[in-house]
This record gives C-alpha cells, sequence and structure tokens, in this order.
C-alpha cells in the first residue's frame, strides 16, 4: 500500500451497555496490520471507556479496559478526549487512564497518548482525517 | 467516485441499513463506483436468508440481494460479528461444528481487514449506524 490515510476511530458510547466499544477495539487492533496514521477520538459516553478502576466481575462481561492501555503497541499515535464531554460527567484527566507510545525504530517516547482537546479541536481533527469510523 | 459503505445495524430495529441500502442504490445509479459494503455489530443479520418479514413490508434482506445481483455488489459479513449472531456459511457451519447455514445469496463471510481494505482504497467510506 503506498500511500497512509489518516484513520480517526469515533468512540461514542459507554463500554460496557452495548458492544460498540468491544468491537470498536477489535477494528482497531486488526487494522494495525495496515500501517495507517491512526488517532482515537471520545466523545459523548465514550469518554467512559478510558475511565479507570473499572470492574466487571460480578456482570459476567469480559474487562477489556487492559486493551486500552496496549493501542499504543498497536500503531495508535494519538488519543483524543472531548473535555466538554468529561467535564458535563464530573471527570478530569486524573479519572483516566494513561496510555504509553513508543517509536521501535527511532526510539521516540511519548508517556501519555491521551489528550483533552476542546470541541471545536475535536471537530477540526475530525475534519482533517481522511477515514472516520464511527462507533 | 469510489464508495465503500459500513452498515452497523441489523434490519427493521434501525433505520440504518434502509439509510445505507438507499445510498448505496443512488450512488450505483448515478454511475459511482461501489467498492464494498461491509456489514459490522448487529449489521450481520442484513445477511441471513431465514428473514421473513410480513407480505405488506419491505424485504431488507432480498432488496441488499438484488441490488448485489444488479451491480455486483461485494457485501461482506464480518466473521467476527457474524460468529457471535449466528450467521453461518458452508465454511463455517464446518470450521465451528454447525447443524446449519443461513447465509443470504451474495453475502460473503470475512475478516476486519476487509473493511480497513476499504476504507484505504476508496475515495470515502460511508458509515451507517444508531
Amino acid at each position: 500500500m503506498s500511500d497512509v490515510k489518516k484513520f480517526m476511530y469515533l468512540n461514542r458510547r459507554a463500554p460496557y451497555g452495548a458492544i460498540y466499544a468491544w468491537e470498536s477495539l477489535e477494528v482497531v487492533l486488526i487494522g494495525a496490520a495496515f500501517d495507517q496514521e491512526v488517532s482515537l477520538m471520545f466523545v459523548d459516553d465514550g469518554v467512559y471507556q478510558l475511565v479507570k478502576g473499572s470492574d466487571t466481575s460480578e456482570s459476567d462481561m469480559k474487562n477489556f479496559m487492559p486493551t486500552y492501555r496496549t493501542l499504543g503497541d498497536y500503531g495508535v499515535r494519538h488519543m483524543f478526549v472531548d473535555k466538554a464531554s468529561l467535564e458535563a460527567r464530573g471527570l478530569t484527566q486524573d479519572d483516566l487512564i494513561e496510555v504509553a507510545w513508543e517509536d521501535w525504530e527511532t526510539e521516540e517516547e511519548v508517556d501519555n497518548i491521551v489528550e483533552l482537546v476542546e470541541t471545536d479541536q475535536a471537530a477540526q481533527l475530525l475534519s482533517d482525517s481522511d477515514v472516520v469510523f464511527s462507533f | 467516485m469510489k464508495l465503500s459503505v459500513q452498515v452497523n445495524e441489523g434490519p427493521y430495529q434501525h433505520q440504518a441499513s434502509d439509510t445505507a441500502y438507499h445510498f448505496t442504490k443512488a450512488a450505483l445509479e448515478k454511475g459511482h463506483d461501489v467498492f464494498r459494503v461491509f456489514f459490522y455489530h448487529d449489521g450481520v443479520l442484513n445477511g441471513t436468508r431465514l428473514t421473513t418479514p410480513p407480505q405488506d413490508d419491505r424485504n431488507i434482506v432480498n432488496r441488499w440481494v438484488e441490488l448485489a445481483e444488479k451491480y455486483d455488489l461485494d457485501l461482506v459479513l464480518c466473521v467476527a460479528a457474524a460468529q457471535r449472531r449466528g450467521i453461518v456459511d458452508d465454511g463455517e457451519a464446518e470450521r465451528n461444528g454447525k447443524d446449519a447455514t443461513n447465509i443470504a445469496p451474495k453475502f460473503r463471510i470475512s475478516g476486519l481487514g476487509q473493511l480497513i481494505e476499504a476504507a484505504i482504497q476508496s475515495d470515502r467510506l460511508v458509515v451507517f449506524g444508531d
């Protein structure tokens, strides 16, 4: 594949009420093999997908939170969180997991690729993407 | 323009499949190229030939099949989503020891890589969902 596209995965739903969040993650994991420029965006109830400390042990649901922490290893370069969505739910960045990223070739490292963005910035990021997968 | 379409909801419960169908049909009639229609989440339920709507209602599954026959459309059901929801073709029946198949003609079951490839190959990926 010659040219690289900007992929944006737009996550809008809470993690366990419906299967969208998990099946979105499955696309991200499979998509890693295609070497595109990949970002994730979390808006509305989608911000709950990154809240740390979730416990699914009594709901008989598979806890897929650990998978988010590995996304840096799957070629995900940015994880944007809509600040207004976060604040509307009484959450701050301290409530969210951290995801590290490293470029194995250049050894460039980023401690945390989870980044809060203003809503107009989020809109611009979506607009600048070549492909938006909406879940 | 080369388009691909992603359908994220099943038939009847949500309008997404209807809208995706009308969009795809209109695009083809306008002379656009539709590289692939990829069915994900409950969208895979659009691909069972056992669907039986009331006679005075639209048959969403048959409508996709007829569109695919007319335009040689590539209708792909995600394998992981299809397995979870019991959509089975001959290969899946054999691999997973199922006693029946239910996939509609012109549909095929394949992996998520087909969605990523569609997004890369097409000028636009248009997603229909809830």
